[in-house]
């Protein structure tokens, strides 16, 4: 679905991202994973057609979008949610963009991720964590079919986090959504995705690409497993060659 | 609540007695002329004595500083709004409105009677030159101080210019946009003032000249007093309208 084809970017002198080549399949689950600096968002802004690329190309569905907006949905780092519209209302603007509203469709959503009783509160009277998730269904119910998650959960404590990744994995595995997602927390890559894409970092480079063999669904003992520490040792072990 | 209200409203109200007290008693004390310095218990006898003639200025001077204040807020807004979306027409003609406020109203008007007759139009146009700038400024100020992250978030989403403007640019300035409307509320009633001076058949402004020039200071204080209670009566509405509109912030904290 998603494929970038030798993406490079520089900065002046600098050069952030070097010959960047991945792909992303209908319904996977991706993570990228990387030191500081390593040009994670400046990727995430070339996909989404903020910024255009030296050199490559990057194709949505066949489809190329280089230098195109909108055609992913986007969860930033913050909740970034408007303080003067409802949940309900926030939840909505993805659609309201692309030009469509589904009333029904957010309410019954909110519902089932629990957010059923704050439908027509304002974002300030939400906790972290809840802003987040609203942040997270606002990006699920936009209409494309690829979400760019930016550290969604790196602002908040490790006790909401290892709550929100488990929430996130079982609202997520009901629906068809392709995920990009930007994190810096090897438990948080290898507990969420089917595929973790290590990138180097000046220029950035793919150093290696991992599959994660755990079957879905997966619930929190994973965490603590035999097997995930070995997958976590794997993956520290590319990282600091 | 009400004890909350209380609280707060005591020491400003007692501070505004003392001082009329003092004024009362320091009249009386160095026996200062009415003409000169007339006691408020003069001003509150010729204000029973004028209010009945009084009223047909009053609204003729509401109507005015309404309208005005209605324009200049749809000038202020349009201004900001173009010169905030084109970056270009912002450097060539922001000079221009800084200069506009640097030239001084009341010799400014004259010179519209000479241009536009007794009518009402000089009028509207001094009200508006007063109240359009500080809307104008605060708005702009809203539009630029757009949070970044939301700003991304937008683009990442593909909101095109329009979608920008309209779903966050503008909601998010509406908080300054309402500080600007509480300078040109009060500036307004006194815009308005002076343009009846210029000579009109009704209005705060007139009644004051008239009072002045027959040396009645006692009713120059009524005018100045009731153009006061307007001007708070302004602002005070201008508050309900902002506690309205943006009944979804936080106190004490944005975004």
């Amino acid at each position: 679905m998603l494929e970038l084809r030798h993406v490079s970017k520089s900065f002046g002198q600098k050069q952030v991202l070097q010959e960047i080549s991945l792909h992303v399949a209908s319904g996977e689950f991706v993570s990228l994973i990387g030191p500081s600096g390593s040009g994670k968002s400046t990727l995430f802004n070339l996909i989404g057609g903020l910024l255009g690329p030296d050199a490559g190309e990057i194709y949505l569905n066949g489809e190329e979008i280089t230098n195109k907006h909108g055609f992913i949905s986007y969860m930033p780092q913050q909740a970034s949610l408007f303080p003067w519209r409802t949940i309900i209302e926030n939840v909505l603007l993805g659609q309201e963009l692309q030009g469509k509203k589904d009333y029904e469709l957010a309410e019954a959503m909110l519902e089932r991720a629990g957010l059923g009783d704050v439908i027509h509160a304002y974002p300030h009277e939400l906790s972290g964590g809840m802003k987040q998730r609203v942040a997270f269904i606002r990006a699920l119910l936009s209409p494309q079919s690829l979400m760019l998650l930016d550290e969604p959960f790196s602002a908040l404590d490790e006790f909401t986090r290892t709550d929100m990744q488990k929430w996130l994995l079982s609202i997520w595995e009901d629906y068809e959504q392709s995920i990009l997602f930007i994190t810096h927390s090897i438990d948080e890559a290898l507990f969420l995705s089917d595929k973790i894409i290590i990138l180097s970092v000046n220029p950035a480079e793919i150093k290696d690409v991992i599959e994660v063999p755990f079957i879905r669904p997966r619930d929190g003992d994973l965490l603590l497993s035999e097997e995930f520490l070995q997958w976590k040792k794997k993956i520290i072990d590319v990282i600091q060659f | 609540m009400k004890t909350s209200l209380l609280k707060k409203v005591w020491r400003p109200s007692l501070a505004i007695l003392l001082f009329i007290g003092l004024w009362e008693v320091a009249t009386r004390l160095f026996s200062i002329e009415e003409w000169l310095l007339p006691s408020p218990s003069d001003i509150v006898m010729e204000a029973r004595n004028v209010i009945p003639t009084f009223l047909p200025h009053l609204g003729s001077t509401v109507t005015l500083s309404v309208s005005g204040f209605l324009i200049g807020t749809t000038v202020g807004l349009g201004v900001a709004t173009i010169l905030h979306l084109m970056p270009r027409v912002r450097e060539t003609f922001f000079p221009f409105i800084i200069i506009s406020q640097n030239m001084p109203i009341i010799v400014l008007a004259p010179l519209l009677v000479i241009w536009f007759g007794f009518n009402a139009l000089p009028k509207l146009i001094i009200i508006t030159l007063a109240c359009f700038f500080p809307i104008a400024v605060s708005a702009l100020g809203g539009f630029t101080q757009t949070n970044r992250e939301l700003v991304h978030y937008m683009k990442m989403m593909g909101a095109n210019k329009s979608q920008l403007f309209w779903k966050l640019e503008l909601p998010h300035a509406v908080p300054s946009i309402f500080s600007g409307l509480k300078i040109a509320g009060t500036y307004s009633v006194m815009a308005a003032v002076v343009s009846e001076w210029l000579g009109a058949q009704k209005g705060i402004g007139v009644f004051m000249t008239l009072a002045a020039s027959s040396y009645r200071t006692s009713r120059v204080f009524v005018a100045i007093i009731v153009a006061m209670v307007i001007s708070l009566a302004f602002y005070g509405l201008i508050l309900l309208l902002e506690k309205f509109f943006i009944r979804w912030q936080q106190k004490g904290e944005n975004v």
